[in-house]
């Protein structure tokens, strides 16, 4: 087998690398694929998805659904519950023989583990936790453009550039880096989970999804790790990332934490479809488990609506939400940066203000 | 038994941030800071070395400066420091920095017991990659998101976090583990005695003389040569501009609210 990661002429399609646990697809997986056939379409390269696990096939399909052209399925009882070793070896040697012009990873706890371990092996570069990709020149600029304070205009791009254009956040989300990786393949990247959009399932796109098995070895000596135990933690998961509106709360609750999480919980109700989420601050001092984080280090939404009560506006937090179709922000401070990114704002006391909000959105919802 | 502890200088970008006009960041505005997970890797190598007398050795990249961090983690409770440091290496990306890294631990010897521990991440760069990549270079297994870390012999239990719970793993050393920053896990500070001690700790500095032979140094694996992502554009986010502000906080304040979110069909 001759591999050469410099080889660059070598190396087609876009690979999506599908992560499962307990059998079932992550939601990122289905994002992903959605993104990745914008991608392919940019490049004119297929779009296939790659899937390990043990008893996995008959999930496979459904990422066709959302646009892979095929699946590569690995089957092995060693796939079952993710370990470094057994993802890595076979990503690798099933990526070595295949080559793929790009692998997208999810950045999840798993994915941002596999990631950097197969782009060492196979001597490329990866981009973590991406948020932004572009393939075509024409749209990167476009992007610029909306999302930069750049003076695109007066700047001259190649146009004929197929780079893979991995664009994400640096230095806590000051900055922002687009980096490119032009000398070796496959590109890598992970992809911030949230952040890319899923397209529209298409049942007849799924029964026309190519499934290949593909078959590999791996032997008890490639294995250094030994999973014993898996644990999810009992409580209710939030899903904030999917959630339609969200009404988070800040360390502006601190007064009185458990009437400021329950006026949350009801502005939550009132609006219906809602979920609660949290700055770091809350999450630290242990008011809201770590799962409700919004921001740099917890989760990327964009809801309908984006309620943020007592929260000052870090750029960590702004980092998560502020791209939030609707933000309405009450804090009591009116010189709160959070007010900077708002539609609406309110200079007041969140434990006033919320219940005559809440007291509203229910009259207004009785008269419809 | 030796723990070789990964740190990073990082600035600190909790505070306010200067950006240069061209979209680079204003490093002299900031201050630098030991970053935080790998605070956590720190601590959680001294709570070993308190239960099995292990030794512990801080290793960073970076420019000479960087000596005071080290001397720092030293006068905390580390025994030893070493900085890697060369012309040669900068503008290293993380797949240059993990090959360096490894380089330097192979010159430093990884023997059957020893373990790397890094932080989950650096704030500069939050990529998360060198830990898992000095690995793959040195061929020891990872285990990344530790939160508690246990040693009997050469057997190692790590729990090992998930989004929605975490798994347990047993791993046998040499291996590496990238440590996150937990409530519970507070680091320790620097001791009266650490102080006085630290300038007498040994120091190494391993330059590119010092690496040059190392077979993982190669001009095209090490610094901006060798590294395969590049830069292609930097620059800052436009902010969103503020909307409205609602005057007075009383109930026909509330009412507008509702009225225009019912006019944007928002509700
Ligand atoms: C590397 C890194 C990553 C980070 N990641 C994240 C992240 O993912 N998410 C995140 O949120 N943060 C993150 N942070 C932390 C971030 O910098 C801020 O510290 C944090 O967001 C502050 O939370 P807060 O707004 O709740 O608290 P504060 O900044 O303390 O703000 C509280 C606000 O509440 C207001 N207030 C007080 N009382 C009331 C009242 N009665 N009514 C109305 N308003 C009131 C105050 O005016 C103030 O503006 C990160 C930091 C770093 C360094
Ligand atoms: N220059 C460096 N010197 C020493 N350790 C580093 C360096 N860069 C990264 N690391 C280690 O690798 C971890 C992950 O860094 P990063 O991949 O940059 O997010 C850090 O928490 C450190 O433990």
């Amino acid at each position: 087998m001759s591999f050469n990661s410099s080889d660059i002429g070598a190396f087609q399609d876009i690979w999506v690398f599908c992560e499962q646990r307990e059998g079932k697809l992550m939601n990122t997986d289905l994002e992903l694929v959605s993104e990745g056939r914008k991608l392919a379409d940019e490049r004119g390269s297929k779009l296939i998805g790659i899937l390990l696990g043990h008893n996995v096939e008959g999930i496979a399909k459904e990422l066709g659904g959302y646009g892979a052209d095929k699946v590569i399925v690995c089957d092995d009882p060693a796939l079952e519950v993710y370990t470094t070793d057994a993802y890595t070896k076979v990503l690798c040697d099933v990526a070595m023989e295949e080559k793929p012009e790009i692998i997208l990873i999810g950045a999840t706890n798993i994915g941002r583990d596999l990631g950097p371990r197969c782009a060492a092996r196979l001597r490329t570069g990866l981009t973590a936790d991406c948020t932004h990709l572009d393939i075509d020149m024409n749209k990167y600029v476009e992007f610029l453009t909306e999302s930069s304070t750049l003076d695109v205009a007066n700047t001259t791009f190649k146009m004929e550039d197929m780079n893979l254009k991995m664009t994400r956040p640096a230095f806590g989300g000051h900055l922002m880096a687009t980096i490119i990786c032009p000398r070796f393949r496959p590109c890598m990247s992970t992809v911030r989970p949230g952040v890319m959009k899923k397209g529209e399932y298409s049942q007849e796109k799924a029964d026309a999804c190519e499934i290949q098995m593909y078959p590999v070895s791996i032997s008890p000596e490639d294995l250094k790790t030994k999973v014993t135990d898996v644990v999810k933690e009992t409580k209710k998961l939030v899903d904030l990332i999917g959630a339609e509106i969200v009404v988070s709360v800040g360390r502006g609750i601190s007064k009185n934490v458990e009437e400021g999480i329950g006026l949350a919980e009801q502005l939550a109700d009132a609006f219906g479809n809602a979920v609660v989420g949290g700055s770091r601050a809350v999450i630290d001092s242990g008011w809201l488990p770590a799962d409700h984080q919004v921001g740099q280090t917890g989760k990327t939404v964009h809801p309908r609506i984006y309620v943020a009560l007592g929260i000052s506006g870090a750029i960590q937090h702004k980092a998560g939400m502020q791209d939030s179709e609707l933000i309405i922000a009450v804090n009591k401070d009116e010189t709160a940066p959070i007010f900077d990114c708002a539609d609406y704002g309110i200079a007041g006391d969140l434990f006033k203000v919320v219940p005559m909000m809440i007291e509203a959105i229910k009259a207004e919802n009785a008269n419809k | 038994m030796r723990i070789y502890v990964c740190v990073k200088q990082v600035p600190d970008t909790s505070g306010k941030v200067a950006v240069n006009p061209d979209g680079t960041l204003n490093r002299a505005s900031m201050a630098a800071i030991v970053n935080p997970d790998d605070m956590a890797a720190m601590e959680q190598a001294l709570i070993l070395k308190d239960n099995t007398g292990c030794q512990v050795t801080v290793v960073t990249m970076g420019p000479p400066p960087a000596e005071g961090m080290l001397r720092e983690l030293m006068a905390m409770g580390a025994d030893d420091a070493v900085l890697i440091s060369a012309r040669e290496f900068g503008g290293s990306d993380t797949f240059a920095t993990s090959q360096i890294i490894a380089a330097a631990i192979t010159n430093l010897g990884l023997n059957a017991e020893d373990m790397i521990f890094c932080g989950r991440q650096a704030i500069d760069g939050d990529t998360a990659q060198v830990g898992p990549q000095i690995a793959e270079k040195l061929d020891i297994p990872q285990v990344t998101y530790a939160s508690t870390i246990t040693k009997v012999d050469n057997q190692v239990v790590v729990k090992r976090m998930l989004e929605d719970g975490y798994m347990m793993v047993e791993v046998e050393t040499p291996c590496l583990v990238t440590c996150v920053k937990e409530k519970e896990l507070v680091p320790r500070y620097m001791t009266l005695n650490g102080i006085n001690d630290c300038y007498a700790k040994p120091f190494t500095l391993l330059d590119y003389e010092a690496l040059k032979d190392e077979p993982l140094i190669e001009l095209d694996t090490i610094g901006l040569k060798g590294s395969p992502t590049n830069i292609f554009k930097s620059f800052t986010p436009p902010q969103k501009g503020a909307g409205i502000m609602l005057e007075g906080a009383d109930k026909d304040t509330v009412a507008d609210l509702v009225k225009r979110l019912s006019d944007r069909h928002a509700i």
